[in-house]
């Protein structure tokens, strides 16, 4: 399947990233040679494989239920952007 | 000889006769840098002040006959992914580049135990994405072997500053071959762990079913010294196996009898350069010399390496990067200018009528998120990113995720029959010596296409390592790549360090190193 300047740009959108005219281009143009090239996968039968998520034969490793000191406030804060003593600061969300 | 000529581990009988003090030797290091990084540009941080005065500790401590860690003040170059606690950690990104971790990761906290002084931090692919380090948002590394050419990636700095005698260890991470392919370029030894090693636990995190922190040294006993710190169970990585790390460096000398290789049919095929054929058949004979057997094996899935991994990573790394949302931390946009802008796009869309445009606008937030990333990130990173949102998308998942998945299990279950019959496998690192600088830039699947010896290894979990085995006409080096089956780091080391004692390309130095 081709990708399309539109495909792209509304992947753009919901990677939270934003693009210019000249960017959605290129974007445009690279992803497709690349997407092409994966999709060699599709020549292989893999209708009875397993999928493989993780190279190790672990799974659900627990941690014991005990209390530890976490990150204090102010050092979590310490490398917003912006913030004020106790919360991350972002741009009015809700009306105007 | 110079001190910058030395193996880590003769320095560290040294420093353990007390023939020389972590002050002289941190010094050496130093002035090799000052005089040759202007040109290599390996390192985007290095404070002598704090390295000398850490030395310098570390020699109070052992004139006072205090029992030092396993390194006893040898100097180490991190590679700039690792966060190290109120010391800029950028990941060689602007989005990164004024973060001061508020933790240590724990390969760096077992570093500082282990009395190891941290010289600098290494250069980078930006988020580690990339075969050349030309992805750094900061500058471009050279091949110490010559300044026009690439030193491999993403671990380029990494591999470049030992090539360079800037440092005798160094750490790198290895997600489809950033350890290896450096290592191989610059003529250096570097090894893959197994998944699970070593504790990913401060990582920045790229694609965690992937990623994995590795050495780069001069040779194999040098690569084993710096893994005993680095390796053992971490509570804080539920990824790291809970099983004890063997002592690499007290077994690494001991040589393998009856050793059976393999050699992968599909890796001498069509694409690998003739001179570095010659240079992996070459030192399989050296090991044929040595009483290994050789053999073929095939990995028929090999082929579909790139494609796998060209899915997985950049889906796993669309996932993992979204946490860079010009909140928490990380770069962030101008507010004013945005809020001006949008209206500003509200007012011209209102005016001439078109209302589903102004309601698709987007909200302040989003568009801070979209604007902070966008100025934030480089073009290799935002193109995975895309890549990775595109193949996890509505209606795409089976197709490419998932499909990639099982094509995972078949590349794994291909090295699992291959070790049925043979104790490594060996062959090239990549097709060819050191590209030059600018040659792929443009290109980003031929980019891509350098890891394909190495992106496999990651796939299937298992460890790898490069080291020297020649030059190519062009005086560049040619690096051996073996794989063993998983958590066979010691066979790894034990293998490299035959062929090191049987040959002398390790020992080979760039003229900057006098």
């Amino acid at each position: 399947m081709s990708l399309t300047r539109q495909d792209v740009e509304k992947v753009s959108l919901l990677a939270r990233l934003r693009l210019t005219p000249a960017e959605l281009d290129r974007m445009t143009e690279q992803m497709g040679q690349i997407v092409a090239y994966v999709e060699s996968l599709a020549e292989l039968n893999t209708d009875n494989v397993e999928p493989m998520a993780h190279a190790l034969d672990v799974a659900n490793v627990f941690a014991d239920d005990v209390g530890r000191p976490s990150l204090e406030r102010a050092d979590a804060l310490a490398n917003s952007p912006h913030h004020d003593r106790e919360f991350y600061l972002v741009p009015a969300v809700l009306g105007e | 000889m110079s001190l910058i000529r030395h193996t880590a581990t003769e320095l560290l009988g040294q420093l353990n006769a007390g023939k020389v003090t972590s002050v002289e030797l941190t010094k050496a290091y130093l002035a090799q840098i000052e005089q040759h990084d202007p040109q290599v540009k390996a390192f985007l941080l290095v404070d002598p002040q704090r390295a000398l005065d850490r030395a310098a500790e570390i020699d109070g401590r052992r004139a006072r006959g205090e029992k030092l860690g396993r390194l006893s003040g040898l100097p180490v170059a991190i590679k700039d992914l690792l966060c190290t606690q109120g010391e800029t950690t950028t990941c060689a990104s602007k989005m990164l580049e004024h973060f001061k971790p508020p933790y240590d990761a724990t390969v760096i906290a077992r570093l500082k135990a282990a009395d190891a002084v941290l010289i600098g931090k290494t250069n980078m692919d930006e988020f580690a994405m990339g075969g050349s380090t030309e992805n750094s948002a900061f500058q471009k590394t050279a091949n110490p072997w010559d300044l026009t050419r690439i030193p491999g990636g993403s671990s380029g700095g990494a591999a470049a500053c030992i090539a360079a005698g800037m440092a005798p260890l160094s750490i790198g991470t290895d997600t489809g071959g950033s350890i290896r392919q450096p290592a191989g370029l610059c003529g250096v030894t570097g090894l893959k762990p197994t998944y699970g090693r070593v504790s990913r636990y401060g990582l920045v995190a790229f694609a965690s079913s992937l990623d994995q922190i590795g050495p780069l040294a001069r040779t194999a006993e040098d690569a084993a010294l710096l893994l005993e710190v680095l390796a053992g169970h971490d509570p804080l990585d539920s990824t790291s196996v809970d099983m004890p790390a063997p002592k690499y460096s007290e077994t690494v000398g001991q040589p393998l009898a009856g050793l059976k290789i393999g050699l992968v049919r599909e890796h001498f095929g069509q694409g690998l350069d003739a001179e570095v054929e010659r240079a992996v058949r070459e030192a399989v004979k050296v090991y044929e010399s040595l009483g290994a057997k050789v053999r073929d094996v095939s990995l028929p899935h090999g082929k579909y390496g790139v494609a796998t991994y060209y899915i997985i990573a950049p889906c796993e790394a669309s996932s993992n990067l979204a946490r860079y949302d010009g909140v928490h931390y990380g770069h962030r946009t101008d507010e004013k200018k945005l809020v001006a802008t949008l209206d500003a796009e509200r007012a011209k869309l209102t005016a001439a009528g078109q209302t589903a445009a102004v309601a698709a606008l987007d909200n302040p937030l989003v568009r801070l998120y979209r604007e902070s990333r966008a100025e934030g990130f480089g073009p290799e990173v935002k193109r995975r990113i895309m890549l990775g949102t595109y193949a996890l998308s509505a209606g795409y998942y089976d197709a490419y995720y998932l499909k990639a998945l099982k094509v995972r299990r078949l590349i794994r279950q291909d090295y699992d029959a291959a070790f049925q019959d043979v104790d490594v496998i060996a062959g090239p690192v990549t097709t060819t010596t050191a590209f030059k600088l600018g040659e792929k830039v443009d290109d980003p699947l031929s980019m891509y296409l350098v890891d394909l010896y190495t992106v496999s290894a990651n796939l299937a979990g298992i460890g790898g390592i490069a080291l020297p085995c020649g030059f190519g006409a062009d005086g560049l080096p040619i690096g051996l790549q073996l794989q063993a089956p998983p958590f066979e780091e010691d066979r790894l080391l034990r293998a490299a360090h035959m062929f090191q004692q049987a040959t002398d390309w390790h020992q080979k130095f760039p003229a900057m190193v006098k």
